[in-house]
């Protein structure tokens, strides 16, 4: 039901808040870890979480998201599988969770389905990075219908035209990418974000808008918030995700939270 | 039609990030084909540089052998560089140039579309880096060192199969990452709108040319056409000026090890549609969507999915699909070599493996044109190893 992602941001605006995104790529390197993980998330104050869906060819992607995207794929996680995962948290946690997947699996599963599909098992939200405003009719159509989410991406090179058509086909949020680049690049936060953001949000109609890629250190968190309605974390947490132990992660999580605010 | 698509194939399925850099190179690209002057420097670049027009060939010892129709050869294999990627990657290193971009990156499977890249940075002073699988890097190692040559730096891609379909997607990151000063020569009519009109335009001097030379020849059209079909550049190349004639056209995919093997790059025989790299077309894929490995003993036919346009043709029945397995590659690879003086690439062996197969059933009167899109000696480190030659 696509209003949790509604209902969440709301409160946030009423109380002043800002919202934390983490990414987490699903079944990285187990499903009964990204339960884990889901269960961390919450704990540490996300207001939605982004799954990822790994994918062959993530082209879009830096080198750690690719590498949890391998690692989930050698554990037989597909699209169809991360549904079913999601059906299964859904019982115990009202979190948005919004899907962020490649467009072929999405094509292949069959956009009518995937929606039906995905919704039914309380997907929030999906985000397509290889699928453009321009080609998604048809998914928005069918997304629309089954009350799910399409969070399309607006970049630093969009123009006020690109960012006008995709601020008005967004639903949930819109999700702004902070640099021309892959995900888990080096953030630049100069003036020329701070620019795009409020343009963004001239455009948005009221949608809050989202911040990622290459937002990595509490105090990129703390900056981007200042700027924007959310702040998304993928690499970095994915990186520490794989690499650390949970008290180091949980940390972490929690030096974000109190830094986007 | 929408625009960039072919039926219901093709389109622009890319990062946000490049639509921009799309649209500016769609307006450019139209803007160029309208005005003169880059016309003229293009022709001019083509007739001195490339080494255009380049001859087509009656095959005369291979038509007695095969004892049947007549066997022309259109020798893209005799142009600067040694294979018809030079066309596209000159006319679009122009473009870049004068769209003002100072940086080229290209992907390449067997080199020679990185050669090409390589040699038009060169030849306009622009940067240049191109993107090659590691295990294309092994079987190519000559043009790899051509490349450095010609001061390109090389990177290698070890992600995925490490062949053609990972050094697009790192070309694709390149380029997402370094858009504004950097223009992506990509090598195929493949990839998101406009590419595959693009490249098609560029390479359709070949089959111009070949209509022309026929007719001069034989006084009239062939009765058919073969290309070997990668992406498909040479094949649209060949085909694009013949489209409207009554002249049949036969596009040939890497049948590496089999159909049932499982180990080839044959999309309309063994795929479904997908979206790609930019493009919808046919697509080796899984049945949840994730890209199939692919093989062919030649790099630059060894690639999971095929131009939009060539699905569009064989949807509509314009064209005819069909592959030829390694080992008869390398068959009409000796064939040609040892009858005519000529060594193809793999990859323009695979053509040849169907013009074997065409040219009997066909009687003396009838003509075929094969488009010799490369030439072998690229190749002939990789034959040797396959034969367990030691050089």
């Amino acid at each position: 039901m696509a209003l949790r992602i509604k209902r969440r941001f709301d409160r946030l605006r009423e109380e002043g808040g800002k919202a934390f995104i983490p990414y987490i790529m699903c079944g990285d390197p187990t499903l009964e870890k990204t339960g884990e993980l889901v269960g961390l998330l919450e704990e540490a104050g996300a207001d939605c979480i982004e799954l990822g869906v790994p994918f062959s060819d993530p082209l879009a992607d830096g080198p750690v998201i690719q590498a949890a995207g391998a690692r989930a794929l050698e554990a037989g996680v597909n699209l169809r599988v991360v549904i079913d995962f999601v059906r299964m948290i859904r019982k115990k946690t009202e979190l948005p969770l919004v899907l962020m997947t490649y467009y072929n699996p999405v094509f292949r599963y069959g956009e009518e389905a995937f929606a039906a599909d995905a919704a039914g098992a309380g997907v929030d939200g999906v985000i397509i990075p290889d699928l453009p405003v321009d080609e998604a009719s048809g998914l928005m159509k069918s997304a629309k219908r089954h009350a799910l989410d399409t969070i399309f991406l607006a970049a630093p090179t969009s123009g006020e035209d690109r960012l006008k058509k995709v601020a008005r086909a967004s639903r949930g949020f819109i999700y702004f990418v902070s640099i021309t680049g892959i995900t888990g690049a080096r953030l630049e936060l100069d003036s020329r974000l701070a620019g795009s953001v409020s343009k963004l949000k001239e455009f948005s109609g009221g949608k809050p808008v989202a911040v990622g890629f290459g937002v990595s250190t509490p105090e990129e968190a703390a900056a981007v918030a200042s700027l924007a309605d959310a702040v998304i974390v993928g690499s970095a947490i994915v990186k520490k995700a794989a690499s650390g132990t949970t008290g180091e992660l949980a940390d972490y999580l929690k030096k974000l939270r109190a830094a986007i605010r | 039609m929408k625009r960039g698509y072919f039926g219901p194939f093709g389109g622009r399925f890319v990062p946000e990030t490049l639509i921009p850099a799309l649209m500016e190179l769609e307006d450019a690209y139209y803007a160029s084909a309208r005005d003169r002057a880059f016309q003229q420097e293009f022709k001019a670049l083509a007739r001195d540089y490339i080494g255009r027009p380049t001859p087509l060939y009656f095959a005369k010892r291979l038509t007695a052998h095969l004892g049947g129709a007549k066997v022309y050869l259109k020798r893209e294999d005799l142009t600067h560089t040694g294979a018809h990627k030079i066309n596209n990657a000159l006319g679009q290193a122009l473009l870049a140039k004068k769209m003002g971009k100072s940086r080229l990156i290209a992907e390449t499977g067997a080199g020679q579309h990185g050669v090409a890249t390589a040699t038009g940075a060169a030849l306009l002073g622009l940067e240049c880096a191109i993107y090659m699988g590691s295990v294309d890097m092994r079987r190519q190692a000559l043009n790899v060192f051509r490349m450095k040559l010609l001061g390109a730096q090389v990177r290698e891609v070890s992600t995925g199969s490490r062949t053609l379909k990972d050094s697009i997607n790192e070309a694709l990151r390149d380029w997402t990452t370094n858009v504004r000063n950097t223009h992506y020569v990509l090598g195929t009519v493949f990839g998101p709108h406009p590419f595959p009109s693009m490249v098609r335009d560029f390479q359709s001097v070949i089959g111009r040319e070949a209509r022309a030379q026929i007719l001069r020849a034989e006084g009239r059209l062939p009765d058919h056409l073969v290309a070997c079909v990668g992406g498909g550049s040479n094949a649209m190349g060949l085909f694009n000026a013949f489209l409207k004639d009554n002249v049949r056209m036969t596009g040939v995919e890497a049948g590496g090890k089999g159909i049932e093997s499982g180990e080839h790059a044959a999309r309309f025989a063994g795929g479904q549609i997908g979206v790609f790299q930019g493009a919808k077309s046919y697509l080796l894929q899984d049945e949840v969507g994730n890209v199939l490995g692919t093989h062919s003993v030649s790099a630059g036919l060894d690639y999971a999915s095929v131009g939009p346009e060539h699905a569009f043709l064989r949807e509509t029945g314009r064209v005819r699909y069909t592959y030829a397995t390694d080992e008869e590659a390398l068959e009409a690879f000796g064939l040609l070599s040892r009858l005519e003086g000529i060594i193809p690439a793999l990859e323009s062996a695979h053509a040849l493996a169907e013009a074997v197969k065409l040219a009997p059933t066909l009687s003396a009167g009838k003509l075929i044109i094969v488009n010799l899109s490369g030439r072998g000696d690229k190749d002939v480190q990789e034959v040797a190893r396959i034969k367990g030659v030691e050089l």
